[in-house]
C-alpha cells in the first residue's frame, strides 16, 4: 500500500506536519498534513511578497496560464501531494467519490464545471468587471468612454474556508488569482483533494507558487485565515453567519434557501415543467447552495407535489461508479442518520407530509452499493411555520407549498437563488427589487443554471477591488 | 528534579515518603482538621494501614477538590504551621468561587528543585519576565522566586485567564483578541526597552509575542513555558519557528495542587513528543484506566491522569485531573513513570475551552 502526503504549502514551500489526518482510498492511504494556527500566522506577512509575484505578471499572461490551467485541471496528470507520484482524472474522481461519497459522475460533472469556471475566465472577469480591460489590474486605470476608471486592491489575500460538500464551490475562489490577489485557502476536511490538484494545475501553468497558501487546519487555524486576510470568505450555516457579522471584511455563504416561486400564469402549467424542478432539488446531489429547497405555486399545490414526489422518488442510489448515478453517499453515515431522525421528528408536527414515502422503494435512509443514502424526500407543508418550509439539508429535499403570488415575496426570506416561473411584467419588476434574491432566475430554469458573466453571491471583483476617484494629470499612469 | 536512583530505589524512597507523610498527615500533633476529622469518619487509621504509595491507591478514595471551594482554607493548615501565616492561591481559569489551597514553602522547593535541573547555561544570568496569570496564582510568587534562587530579577506582565475564559464562553471573540493584544502590547514593550534573557510564559502567549519580533534578537536565551497542551507538532512549530532553534526551551506540566513536571530533554527518537515527570516522591503521576482508575493503563497507552500530593505542607491523595496523557517509562534521569502528550480529558470528544492564555 502507497501513501501519499499532501502538504501544507507555505507560499512556496512544502511543508510536512507532525499532525496529519489519514484517509485510506483504495490501495493508497493519503496524508494530509494539519497546520496550526501559530504557523498560519506567521506566514501570513508573507503574503507581500506574494502579492509582489503576481503584480510582476501581466493580467493577460495570468489569463493564459488559468485557461491553460483549466485544461490541466481537467485532464493532466499532477502531484498527488509532494511525492513522485502523479494523480490521474481518474485518480482524482475515484478518491473524491471515496472521501466525499460523490459519485463519480458527480465527481466529473463539478470538474466539468470547474474547468468551465477556468476556462471561461475572460468571460467571468467580463462580467465581474462589467466590460473593463484587463488592464485595470495591470495598471489601476482604463479609459471607459473618455473616462479615466481606477480600481485598487482593497486587500492583500483572499482567505477561503472551504467546504467539503461539492467540489465545484472552488470556482469561486479561482478568479482572485486572475486578478492578482493570492489565496490562503484552508480545504474542507474531507476534500483536501481538489482545491490542491487546482493549485497543482495552476502551478503547472505558470502561477508563481508563492500565490498559494493551502492550509488543512483545524478551526482555530481557520478563524487565523479569516481574522488574518483582508478579504475573507467562509460556508456555513446560519450560527456561521451570526458569528462572522461584525467582521465586514468577511462574507459568509450561509445556508442557500434557494427557491422555485411559480407565478399565477405558470401555475395552470405546471406539468409542462416538471423537469427543471426535479433536475433543481436533485442536481449534484442536492448538496448545492443553489439545489432548490421549496417550491412556492399559488394554486394545485398537490397536484404539482404528488407529481415532483413520484419523478423524485425514483431516483435511487446507485453504486459509486454507475454513470447514471445521481445521489451522494455520505461520507460521515451519523450525519445521515442525524438529518433522518430530524426530519421524522419535523414531521410529527402537524402540516407536513411526507409525500415521496409512499413512492420510494423502502426507507429514506438506507445503507447499499457500501454507502449511506438518503433517498430524494418532498415534503407538501400547509404552514409557512413549519420547521421543515423553509430549511435546507445536504441531500435531494423540498418542500411544497400553496402561497398567493401577490405574496410569496413577503415570505420567502433571504434566498441566494430564486426561480420564478413567469412573464407577468409587473411581478417580475416587484422581484427584481427584491432584496432577499441573491441571483434571480426569471422563466422556467433550475435554480442549478450557471451563466459565467453572472456573479455568485457577491462580486468577487468588488469584494477584492474598490473604486477611487482618480483626477489631475494622469500621464503619469 | 532529575535522580541518580534506579528505580526499585526510587520507588523504595517513594514508600518511605509516603509513610512519613502519612505519619504526619494523620497525626494529631502535626496534621490538619481536615484530613484528621477525615480520618475519622472513614473509621480507618492511615497511619497503621498505608505501609507503602501502593496503599494509597488501595484506601483512599480518589479527592474531590471541590473541598477546596467549599471548605474555608483554614482547615487544611497543618497543626505543625499554625503559627506562620499562610499564601493561600488559587487554581487557574476558574470561575465562579474559586479553588483555593494553602501554602508556606512548597513553591520555592518546587522551583529551586526545577532551577537545579537546569545548568547555568539553560537559564543564563540575567533579567526574567513573565508573562502570564499573576493575582492570586502561585506561579507569581513561584516564578520570582525562581529568578531570585538564581541571582536574577523578573518583571511581569498579568494575563486575568478568567476574563479570557468569560469572553470566550459568551462568544465574544473580538474582546478576546483585543486582550490578547493588550497583554502583548505590554511584554513587547518590556523586550524593546529592558534587558530580558529568560522567560515564562504560556505557549499561545509565546507563539504570539514571537509574531511581534524576532525572540532571538530580543534577546531571549531560555524559555519556560506551561499551561496548555503542546503537540508534538506544536513543540516542533514553537522551537524551529518561534524559538528559531536557538533559544532553550524547557515545557512544564503542573498547577497549583501539583507543583511543576519537568519534561525529560527532547531526542531526535521523541519526534518532537513531550514526557513530563513528576516532582517525585513530593508529587506523583498516574496514568490510570478512566473507566477503572484503580488500575494503571499499559505503558505507551493513552488514560486519564492521576495526582498525588504529599508534602508537609499539603496532602491530596489520588486526584483525577481533567488531562489524559500516554503513559511513558521510567528514564535515566527519572526512575519513575512519566506523562507524554498531555492533553484535556476526552477532548477527542467534547468541546472544551481551553488554551485562553
Amino acid at each position: 500500500m502507497s501513501t501519499i502526503h499532501i502538504p501544507v504549502l507555505r507560499f512556496g514551500t512544502a511543508y510536512r506536519s507532525l499532525d496529519v489526518i489519514r484517509f485510506t482510498v483504495g490501495e493508497r492511504t493519503i496524508e494530509v498534513s494539519v497546520a496550526n494556527s501559530g504557523l498560519i500566522r506567521r506566514d501570513l506577512p508573507k503574503l507581500s511578497a506574494s502579492l509582489a509575484a503576481l503584480r510582476e505578471i501581466p493580467a493577460e499572461t495570468l489569463v493564459g496560464y488559468m485557461e491553460k490551467a483549466a485544461e490541466l485541471y481537467l485532464h493532466g496528470h499532477l502531484p498527488w501531494g509532494d511525492g513522485p507520484e502523479l494523480q490521474s482524472p481518474d485518480d482524482y474522481v475515484a478518491a473524491l467519490s471515496q472521501l466525499t461519497g460523490l459519485p463519480y459522475s458527480l465527481g466529473r460533472g463539478n470538474m466539468a464545471k470547474v474547468h468551465a469556471a477556468m476556462s471561461n475566465i475572460r468571460k467571468v472577469l467580463d462580467g465581474l468587471t462589467r466590460g473593463l480591460s484587463l488592464d485595470i489590474f495591470d495598471t489601476g486605470v482604463v479609459d471607459q468612454d473618455g473616462l479615466a476608471v481606477n480600481f485598487f486592491p482593497q486587500t492583500n489575500s483572499l482567505g477561503v474556508l472551504l467546504p467539503s460538500n461539492s467540489p465545484g464551490v472552488n470556482s469561486l475562489w479561482l478568479p482572485a488569482l486572475a486578478m492578482k490577489i493570492p489565496v490562503v485557502l484552508k480545504p474542507g476536511r474531507e476534500d483536501p483533494l481538489t482545491p490542491f490538484r487546482l493549485i497543482q494545475a495552476m502551478i503547472a501553468a505558470g502561477f508563481p507558487r508563492e500565490a498559494f497558501g493551502f492550509f488543512p487546519t483545524t478551526h482555530d487555524g481557520g478563524d487565523t485565515i479569516l481574522y488574518g486576510t483582508g478579504r475573507a470568505v467562509a460556508f456555513g450555516n446560519d450560527t456561521t453567519l451570526k458569528k462572522y457579522a461584525p467582521y465586514r471584511h468577511i462574507q459568509v455563504h450561509g445556508s442557500g434557501r434557494s427557491k422555485i416561486l411559480i407565478g399565477d400564469d405558470y401555475a395552470d402549467d405546471w406539468a409542462n415543467h416538471l423537469d427543471p424542478i426535479v433536475h433543481a432539488i436533485s442536481a449534484n446531489g442536492g448538496r448545492s447552495c443553489i439545489n432548490c429547497s421549496s417550491v412556492l405555486i399559488g394554486k394545485n399545490r398537490d397536484a404539482l407535489a404528488d407529481a415532483l414526489a413520484r419523478k423524485l422518488a425514483a431516483i435511487e442510489p446507485l453504486p459509486r461508479d454507475h454513470p447514471d448515478a445521481i445521489l451522494s453517499g455520505f461520507a460521515n453515515p451519523k450525519m445521515a442518520k442525524g438529518i433522518d431522525e430530524r426530519l421524522e421528528e419535523f414531521l410529527r408536527t402537524p402540516g407536513a407530509v411526507d409525500l415521496t414515502a409512499k413512492y420510494r422503494q423502502g426507507p429514506r435512509l438506507v445503507e447499499v452499493h457500501g454507502q449511506t443514502f438518503l433517498r430524494p424526500t418532498l415534503i407538501v407543508c400547509d404552514d409557512l411555520d413549519h420547521p421543515l418550509a423553509n430549511t435546507e439539508y445536504g441531500f435531494p429535499f423540498a418542500s411544497v407549498l400553496q402561497v398567493p403570488q401577490a405574496k410569496m415575496l413577503d415570505v420567502i426570506g433571504e434566498s441566494l437563488v430564486v426561480s420564478a416561473f413567469t412573464k407577468d411584467a409587473d411581478w417580475s419588476a416587484d422581484l427584481m427589487t427584491s432584496t432577499n434574491i441573491e441571483r434571480l432566475n426569471l422563466g422556467p430554469y433550475s435554480t442549478m443554471r450557471v451563466q459565467w458573466e453572472q456573479p455568485h453571491e457577491g462580486n468577487l471583483f468588488e469584494f477584492l477591488y474598490r473604486r477611487r476617484a482618480l483626477q489631475g494629470d494622469l500621464a503619469a499612469v | 528534579m532529575s535522580s541518580t536512583l534506579t528505580v526499585p530505589q526510587a520507588q523504595a524512597a517513594l514508600d518511605a515518603h509516603t509513610r512519613k507523610l502519612i505519619k504526619w498527615h494523620f497525626s494529631p500533633e502535626t496534621g490538619c482538621d481536615y484530613w484528621l476529622k477525615w480520618a475519622k469518619q472513614a473509621g480507618w487509621d492511615p497511619r497503621k494501614e498505608i505501609t507503602c504509595f501502593a496503599d494509597i491507591a488501595k484506601k483512599f478514595p480518589h479527592f474531590d477538590d471541590d473541598v477546596l471551594r467549599t471548605e474555608q482554607p483554614e482547615r487544611f493548615v497543618p497543626k505543625a504551621y499554625a503559627k506562620r501565616p499562610y499564601n493561600v492561591f488559587e487554581t487557574g481559569g476558574t470561575t465562579g468561587m474559586p479553588k483555593q489551597r494553602v501554602g508556606w514553602d512548597d513553591y520555592k522547593t518546587d522551583y529551586e528543585e526545577y532551577s537545579n535541573h537546569y545548568g547555568p547555561n539553560f537559564f543564563p544570568k540575567g533579567n526574567w519576565l513573565m508573562v502570564g496569570p499573576t493575582g492570586p496564582r502561585r506561579l507569581r510568587l513561584a516564578v520570582e522566586h525562581l529568578a531570585n534562587y538564581r541571582g536574577d530579577s523578573c518583571y511581569f506582565v498579568d494575563l486575568d485567564p478568567r476574563f479570557v475564559k468569560r469572553l470566550i464562553a459568551s462568544g465574544d471573540t473580538a474582546m478576546a483578541r483585543r486582550y490578547q493584544e493588550h497583554v502583548i502590547d505590554q511584554a513587547a514593550t518590556i523586550l524593546r526597552h529592558r534587558k530580558i534573557v529568560n522567560m515564562f510564559t504560556t505557549p499561545r502567549l509565546l507563539e504570539n509575542l514571537a509574531e511581534r519580533m524576532s525572540l532571538v534578537k530580543a534577546g531571549l536565551k531560555g524559555v519556560f513555558v506551561g499551561g496548555t497542551t503542546m503537540t508534538p507538532q506544536y513543540v516542533r512549530f514553537v522551537v524551529e519557528e518561534v524559538l528559531e532553534n536557538k533559544i532553550n526551551f524547557a515545557p512544564t506540566y503542573g498547577n497549583t495542587l501539583m507543583g511543576l513536571a519537568i519534561s525529560r530533554k527532547l531526542t531526535k527518537a521523541d519526534n518532537y513528543s513531550l514526557t513530563y515527570y513528576a516532582p517525585q516522591p513530593r508529587a506523583t503521576l498516574r496514568i490510570v484506566n478512566p473507566d477503572n482508575p484503580s488500575e494503571l493503563v499499559p505503558y505507551n497507552e493513552y488514560g486519564r491522569v492521576e495526582l498525588t500530593t504529599m508534602t508537609k505542607e499539603f496532602f491530596v491523595p489520588r486526584f483525577l485531573e481533567r488531562d489524559e496523557a500516554i503513559r511513558r517509562p521510567p528514564c535515566a534521569e527519572f526512575p519513575w513513570d512519566g506523562v507524554g502528550d498531555v492533553r484535556p480529558f476526552q477532548s477527542l470528544t467534547k468541546t472544551i475551552i481551553e488554551g485562553v492564555y
